[in-house]
C-alpha cells in the first residue's frame, strides 16, 4: 500500500470514473480556447494529454480544478463535483508559474500538499513534517530537504513538485507538463512514481509535450486542438490519421511517429498568448 | 541634557508610536514583498490620503472613526479605479496603479489646501512625515509614575490605536501562517486545496490598508512607504527561511524606529556638543531603513552583493534571488 493513512477508501469510489468532462467551454477574452470538451478517464491506467501549443491543455486541467472560469459544462472528479472533491485530486502546475525565491526549504514546499489535512490556523506538525520528508525521499530528494528551493536545478524543483502532489495523498492526479525541462535523471524518476502511482490505483493525468515517449509512458491519450479531437487507449488511438487531425498536419521532422515533414508554424501559435495569460 | 519628564512626556509616546507603526507595517510590508507587489502598498499609502482628509473636513478632527472610514472608502474606490483602469484602458497593473494613486494623492493634496483656506489644522507638511511631535503623554513625570495605572489611562490616542493595529497584524500573521504562505508561493494549489487564493490577496490589501491608515497620522506617508518595503526586503536579503524573515523584519522595523528616533532627536545636540535642533524623526527613520537596506544589500552572509562575488559561494539561484529583492526595494 503506497500511502497507509487518510487517503478515501479505493472501494467507495470505484464504481464511478475518476474525470467525467461534459461540454466543457472556456474562452478568453471572447476567444474560445477549449471547445465544447468532452472527456471520461479510464479507471487505471496513466493518461497523456497530447495536442500542439495553445491547444487548450493546461486550461483543460486548469477548467477541470475550477482555477479558470468555465463559459459551460460539467465536469465531475469521482462522480461529485470537484469542490467537493477537493480531497480526492492532487495537482501539480508548471514549473515556472511559481517564484522559486520564495523564502521556503524544499521541505517546506512538499509540506503545503498537506496544508488541507492539516487544517487552518494549525502548524505543520511533527508526523506531517515526517510524512513530508518520506515523499521527498520517494523522489531522491531527501538530502536536499533544507536547501531553498531557489538553490535546486530545475528538475530538481520539479521533483519537489512530484513530492508535494504524492504529500497530498490524492485519488486523481493533475500534473502540467511534469516532464519539461528536466535531466535524464529526473525523467527517469518522474515516470517511476508516476508507475507506482497508478500500481496504487491513483488516476494521473499529464498535460504532455512529447510525442516521442507518449507510447513508452502513457496508456491513455487524449487528443486535444481546443476540441477534442480522439480518446483513448495510446495503442489504438495515436496513428497518423488522428495526430494529422490534431496537429493539423503540419508536424515538425523530429515529432515522430510523423517523420519526414517540413517544421511548419505552430498551427497553434496565434492562441498561445491567450494561454499564456492566465499561466 | 533633556529632564527624566521631558523624555516621558514628549520623546517615550513619540518613540513607541514610531516603533509601533514601524513594526506593523514591516510585518504586513513581507507579503507585498513576497508577492511581488510591492508597488502595492505605495498606491494604498497614497491613494487613502483624500479619504482621510475628506474625513477630517467633515468632522474637523483628526481622530476616530469618520477618518479611518474615510481612508479605507478611498482604498476601496482605489482598488476599483485600478481594475477599471486596467480593464478599460487597457494598461498593465503597475501602470494603472502609478496613475491611479498619484491622482489620487494629488487630489487629497488640493483637498487640504482648500481646508487650509478655512483654517483647519493639517497642511502637506504632516501628510509627508507625520506628526510624531503632536502626540504627547501629560500624565507621567518620574519614572516611577509609569507603576500607577491612571497613567496608563492616558496614553495617547495614536499610540493606543497603534498598538491595537499591530496586535492585530500580529494575531493575524501568526494564525494565518501557512495559509498566507502558501497563497503567496502557489495561488492555483492552495486554490485546489480549499484555500481561496484571491480572498487572501484581498485580506492582504485589507491588513496593508490598515496598517497604513494607522501609522499614517503619526509618521507620515512617506515612513509608511519605506517600512512596508525596507524591513522586508532587507530580512528576506539575510536568510532564506519565511519565519525568520517576518520576525528579523519586525526586528528590523522596531529598532530602525526606535535608532531613528534617537538619532533624530539627540544625534544633532551630541554632534553639536550643545543644544541643536532636532531633525524630522519620520524622515531620520526613513533614511537609517534605507541605510540598513543598502548594508544588507552589501554584506549580507549568501545574497549580499560582496558575498555573491566570492568565488566559493557562488549559485546561480542565489544570484538571481539577490537581484529581484533589490530591484523590488530601489523602486521605492
Amino acid at each position: 500500500m503506497l500511502f497507509p493513512h487518510s487517503a478515501p477508501s479505493i472501494a467507495e469510489t470505484a464504481a464511478t470514473p475518476p474525470l467525467e468532462v461534459r461540454g466543457l467551454t472556456v474562452a478568453y477574452n471572447r476567444k474560445p480556447v477549449l471547445w465544447s470538451a468532452d472527456y471520461t478517464a479510464p479507471a487505471r491506467g496513466l493518461i497523456a494529454i497530447v495536442g500542439p501549443n495553445g491547444a487548450g491543455k493546461s486550461t483543460f486541467i486548469k477548467a477541470c480544478l475550477g482555477l479558470v472560469p468555465a463559459v459551460s459544462g460539467t465536469v465531475k472528479v469521482h462522480g461529485g463535483p470537484v469542490a467537493k472533491r477537493r480531497a480526492l485530486i492532487g495537482y501539480v502546475p508548471q514549473r515556472e508559474t511559481v517564484d522559486w525565491d520564495f523564502p521556503a526549504s524544499a521541505l517546506d514546499v512538499v509540506a503545503m500538499g498537506r496544508y488541507a489535512m492539516i487544517g487552518w490556523c494549525r502548524p505543520v506538525g511533527r508526523a506531517h513534517k515526517e510524512a513530508a520528508r518520506a515523499c521527498l525521499d520517494r523522489v531522491g530528494m531527501a538530502d536536499f530537504a533544507d536547501r531553498q528551493i531557489g538553490q535546486l536545478s530545475g528538475g530538481q524543483q520539479q521533483r519537489v513538485f512530484l513530492a508535494r502532489a504524492l504529500a497530498q495523498e490524492a485519488r486523481v492526479y493533475f500534473m502540467d507538463e511534469p516532464f519539461a525541462g528536466v535531466d535524464a535523471a529526473t525523467e527517469r524518476a518522474v515516470i517511476q512514481v508516476l508507475r507506482d502511482l497508478d500500481h496504487a490505483g491513483r488516476t494521473v493525468i499529464c498535460v504532455h509535450h512529447d510525442l516521442q515517449t507518449v507510447a513508452d509512458y502513457f496508456d491513455h491519450v487524449l487528443l486535444l486542438n481546443t476540441r477534442v479531437v480522439a480518446a483513448g487507449p495510446v495503442a489504438t488511438t495515436l496513428n497518423a490519421e488522428t495526430l494529422r487531425q490534431t496537429y493539423g498536419g503540419r508536424l515538425g521532422p523530429g515529432d515522430v511517429p510523423m517523420a519526414g515533414r517540413d517544421r511548419a508554424p505552430d498551427p497553434g501559435r496565434d492562441l498561445a498568448p491567450l494561454e499564456r495569460g492566465v499561466a | 541634557m533633556i529632564t527624566t519628564q521631558e523624555f516621558l512626556q514628549i520623546d517615550l509616546p513619540a518613540m513607541t508610536a514610531a516603533v509601533l507603526a514601524c513594526v506593523c507595517c514591516a510585518l504586513v510590508g513581507n507579503f507585498l514583498v513576497l508577492r511581488r507587489q510591492s508597488l502595492l502598498g505605495d498606491a494604498i499609502s497614497h491613494a487613502i490620503l483624500p479619504g482621510i482628509v475628506a474625513g477630517f473636513l467633515i468632522t474637523g478632527t483628526r481622530a476616530g472613526l469618520p477618518v479611518i472610514l474615510g481612508a479605507l472608502a478611498a482604498a476601496v474606490i482605489a482598488g476599483v479605479l485600478i481594475e477599471a483602469v486596467r480593464r478599460f484602458g487597457r494598461l498593465d497593473g503597475g501602470a494603472a496603479m502609478g496613475v491611479v494613486f498619484t491622482v489620487m494623492f494629488a487630489g487629497g493634496v488640493v483637498l487640504i489646501e482648500q481646508g487650509a483656506a478655512r483654517a483647519v489644522d493639517l497642511d502637506a507638511d504632516c501628510v509627508l512625515y507625520g506628526q510624531l511631535e503632536a502626540i504627547l503623554w501629560l500624565a507621567p513625570q518620574t519614572w516611577a509614575d509609569l507603576a500607577d495605572p491612571a497613567v496608563w489611562a492616558d496614553l495617547p490616542r495614536q499610540v493606543v490605536t497603534l498598538a491595537l493595529v499591530t496586535l492585530l497584524c500580529v494575531v493575524c500573521v501568526v494564525a494565518f501562517a501557512k495559509e498566507l504562505a502558501i497563497t503567496s508561493f502557489d495561488p492555483a494549489l492552495a486554490t485546489t486545496l480549499g484555500i481561496p487564493a484571491g480572498l487572501f490577496h484581498h485580506a492582504v490589501v485589507v491588513l496593508v490598508a490598515i496598517a497604513a491608515i494607522a501609522s499614517f497620522e503619526a509618521v507620515g506617508s512617506i515612513l509608511v512607504v519605506a517600512m512596508l518595503i525596507c524591513p522586508a526586503a532587507t530580512a528576506r536579503l539575510l536568510t532564506d527561511r519565511l519565519p525568520v524573515q517576518l520576525w528579523l523584519s519586525v526586528a528590523i522595523g522596531g529598532l530602525t524606529g526606535a535608532g531613528g528616533y534617537l538619532l533624530g532627536a539627540f544625534g544633532p545636540s551630541i554632534l553639536a556638543g550643545g543644544p541643536a535642533d532636532a531633525l524630522n524623526a519620520a524622515g531620520m527613520i526613513a533614511t537609517l531603513a534605507g541605510v540598513l537596506l543598502t548594508a544588507a544589500i552589501l554584506f549580507a552572509p549568501r545574497h549580499g552583493v560582496l558575498a555573491r562575488n566570492r568565488p566559493r559561494h557562488r549559485g546561480a539561484a542565489g544570484h538571481q534571488m539577490g537581484k529581484d529583492v533589490v530591484s523590488d526595494a530601489v523602486t521605492h
